[in-house]
């Protein structure tokens, strides 16, 4: 158990900048996730952590310990495999006991700790069994007993889910989850999935071009995104920009495009009036746009005229593909809905959700004090 | 259950006709198996007729030999004689050669293994300096004719020799005439192959499983023992099958570097038969089929090894 500082790390392969001045401190006991596109470094930034690539710039301290010159096997750190990485000539037992083996644990040592290993991961059928006759899903398993044996200092897990079904994922989620509160350990999970993110971590990095671009818990990603990649990127489906100018006067404050106009709550008028007369991006979630006749009572919205373009049941609600002044958008609405692809309907954006970005560097404007 | 009457008839109707369904299909199976069978075994047939004949004629009485074709002992099955094998074995000192081969190529195998693997592991998972262009030079040794090079290692030996008797096994302690020397031309000239054939093998293993390894303590030389060798028996197997094979047939480099009798291999003394037996058939044959016995039984030893199919379950593909 131990916490994780990155500082100032870089990481190039040749001309190549992988990672760019990474900069983190990641607390003992924390379930952080590291998400983004990709090829943004996420899995890079990762594997430096572990000490599988040489950092090029910058220090990384596991505990008070600087690691940049330990090596991997120095580093007590167990990480999970995207492709669970068990060796295919040990059966489960010999996986999972191969570093305490290595360590020269005692024997009886080492049987204790399997088993306790096996028993939190529902696996103990399996231990006389080679990896080739395991599962998908038992293999999964396997190497997270690999690594809850270790009892390491911090836990890595590069994708470990990616190669599951849908429903065996849903379920490990919790799982792991579950997993993270019982061990109180240090979790560093990589994903591309900002489901996984969102659902397991406590708090969520999001990375793209080797650039961190914002920390924060999962609720404050969702609600306060620092720009459109991270807006863009945080909640399915992404959210809706379109392109305005801001009118009005400071206490009366509109967005407007050709047939958009609409109405800024008091409370996000002041952070908008210095752009009075200029462009800037408004962002909306497909889930703060709902269909006027199934509309929330509490919503002070505005209301638009937009075309329907596409409708996707998804059981609890539909998703309308949505067209105004040539800008598609989504929402996601009541599923009584009874707008069919061609109508016209009315839609009301739930405007205190609203979030609006500078063009020109792309970065969020706060509306309201955080 | 009234409700499943309907099925049930359904099914006695069908009942009648799946066994004829099932009678086509079988038919149509075997019309596109039987060729492929047809012609593989013809092909291993006729591949095994001088073998086979080989092994008929070294039972056969030298007469019969001269007389008759091997074909016509199909006839008289039970006349067969173990004269020939007696005979090579104790006056043509074929018992000593047999031990000879054995020396010699036992340690040849092993050695360019175990020199190739640590090799190609270097290959391919270390990072150090001039990797790629050493793993060329190592490769470009492969059209190097052996020929080239046994004036200047005769020589080196010649140089390098130490006269002095090995006990128990015999031949001098290195240079021409010892079994050292064998070891080591046989080592250097099997290499390059080896060291390819590993280094390619080794390379395609999962990085993952490495890195793994890694992570939970475990040393370069601990991955190469625990992980490398164990996943890499077909091609360790494979090796061993070719330079064992190899070594035990070499006649030139034994007549070039092993001038006394007494160490020489099966394949120098078979020789020796041809030239002061002339057309003593019945001789050769037998020395011939103990000279194939042992890498037969090698290649049946090992050939469980070559099933691929061990790496399954390393990794999700």
């Amino acid at each position: 158990m131990a916490r994780v500082t990155f500082e100032h790390v870089t990481k190039r392969f040749d001309s190549v900048v992988a990672v760019q001045d990474f900069d983190l401190k990641i607390a003992d006991k924390e379930f952080l996730v590291l998400v983004g596109p990709s090829g943004c470094g996420k899995s890079t930034t990762l594997r430096l952590l572990a000490g599988l690539e040489e950092i090029s710039e910058g220090k990384i301290y596991i505990g008070d310990r600087l690691v940049n010159r330990v090596p991997a096997r120095d580093r007590d750190i167990a990480m999970v495999f995207q492709s669970y990485a068990l060796y295919p000539h040990m059966s489960v037992f010999d996986n999972m006991a191969f570093a305490l083996t290595l360590h020269k644990v005692p024997k009886d040592d080492i049987r204790r700790r399997v088993s306790a290993a096996a028993q939190i991961l529902d696996i103990e059928t399996l231990l006389k069994r080679k990896p080739r006759q395991l599962s998908g899903g038992q293999r999964q398993r396997v190497a997270l007993g690999r690594a809850i044996v270790r009892d390491p200092a911090v836990f890595l897990f590069d994708e470990p889910l990616s190669n599951l079904d849908a429903k065996l994922r849903v379920q490990t989620r919790a799982e792991l989850s579950k997993l993270h509160q019982r061990l109180d350990s240090t979790f560093i999970y990589v994903t591309h999935d900002q489901v996984e993110a969102m659902t397991m971590a406590t708090r969520i990095a999001v990375m793209k071009d080797g650039l961190l671009q914002q920390v924060g818990t999962p609720q404050d990603l969702y609600e306060r995104p620092a720009n459109m990649f991270v807006a863009g990127f945080i909640g399915s489906p992404a959210m809706n920009f379109f392109p305005v100018t801001v009118s009005g006067a400071p206490e009366d404050v509109h967005l407007d495009a050709e047939n958009i106009k609409v109405q800024v709550p008091a409370a996000a008028a002041p952070a908008l009036a210095p752009y009075l007369g200029n462009e800037i991006v408004f962002g909306i979630r497909p889930e703060n746009i709902h269909d006027r006749e199934f509309q929330p009572s509490d919503i002070r919205g505005a209301a638009l005229e937009a075309q329907v373009d596409v409708t996707e049941l998804m059981g609890n609600e539909v998703f309308l593909h949505l067209l105004a002044d040539g800008e598609q958008f989504l929402a996601r609405v009541d599923p009584r809905t009874k707008a069919r692809p061609g109508n016209t309907i009315q839609v009301v954006f739930d405007m205190d959700r609203m979030h609006a970005f500078d063009p020109a560097t792309e970065d969020a404007i706060a509306l309201a004090p955080a | 259950m009234a409700r499943r009457n309907p099925s049930t008839a359904t099914e006695a109707a069908l009942g009648g006709l799946l066994p004829a369904i099932r009678l086509g299909e079988a038919l149509k199976w075997l019309a596109a198996r039987v060729p492929i069978h047809l012609a593989v075994i013809g092909l291993a047939a006729l591949w095994s007729v001088p073998t086979i004949a080989l092994l008929v004629s070294s039972f056969r009485d030298p007469r019969d030999i001269a007389t008759s074709g091997w074909w016509n002992a199909i006839k008289s099955p039970l006349d067969v004689t173990l004269d020939n094998y007696e005979k090579v074995l104790e006056t043509e000192g074929m018992a000593r050669a047999f031990f000879n081969s054995l020396i010699i190529t036992v340690p040849a195998t092993v050695l360019v293994i175990l020199v190739a693997a640590l090799a190609a592991y270097a290959f391919a998972w270390m990072q150090f300096p001039g990797r790629n262009v050493l793993f060329l030079i190592v490769v470009g040794l492969l059209v190097v004719p052996l020929q080239m090079t046994l004036i200047p290692v005769l020589r080196l030996y010649t140089d390098l020799t130490i006269d002095a008797e090995v006990p128990v096994i015999g031949g001098r302690v290195f240079g021409t005439g010892s079994y050292a020397g064998m070891w080591l031309a046989h080592t250097a000239y099997g290499l390059p192959f080896a060291v390819y054939l590993l280094r390619n093998f080794f390379g395609s293993l999962p990085r993952d499983l490495f890195e793994s390894a890694y992570l939970d303590g475990a040393s370069d030389l601990r991955v190469f023992f625990r992980i490398v060798l164990p996943l890499s028996m077909p091609a360790i197997a494979a090796l061993a099958i070719f330079q064992f094979l190899w070594v035990w047939n070499d006649l030139l480099i034994a007549l070039i570097l092993l001038p006394d009798p007494n160490l020489a291999p099966m394949t120098l003394k078979i020789t020796n038969l041809v030239t002061s037996f002339g057309s003593q058939y019945q001789l050769l044959t037998a020395a011939a089929f103990i000279s194939m016995a042992l890498p037969l039984f090698i290649f049946f030893a090992l050939q469980r090894y070559f099933i691929q199919g061990i790496l399954a379950g390393a990794v999700k593909g």
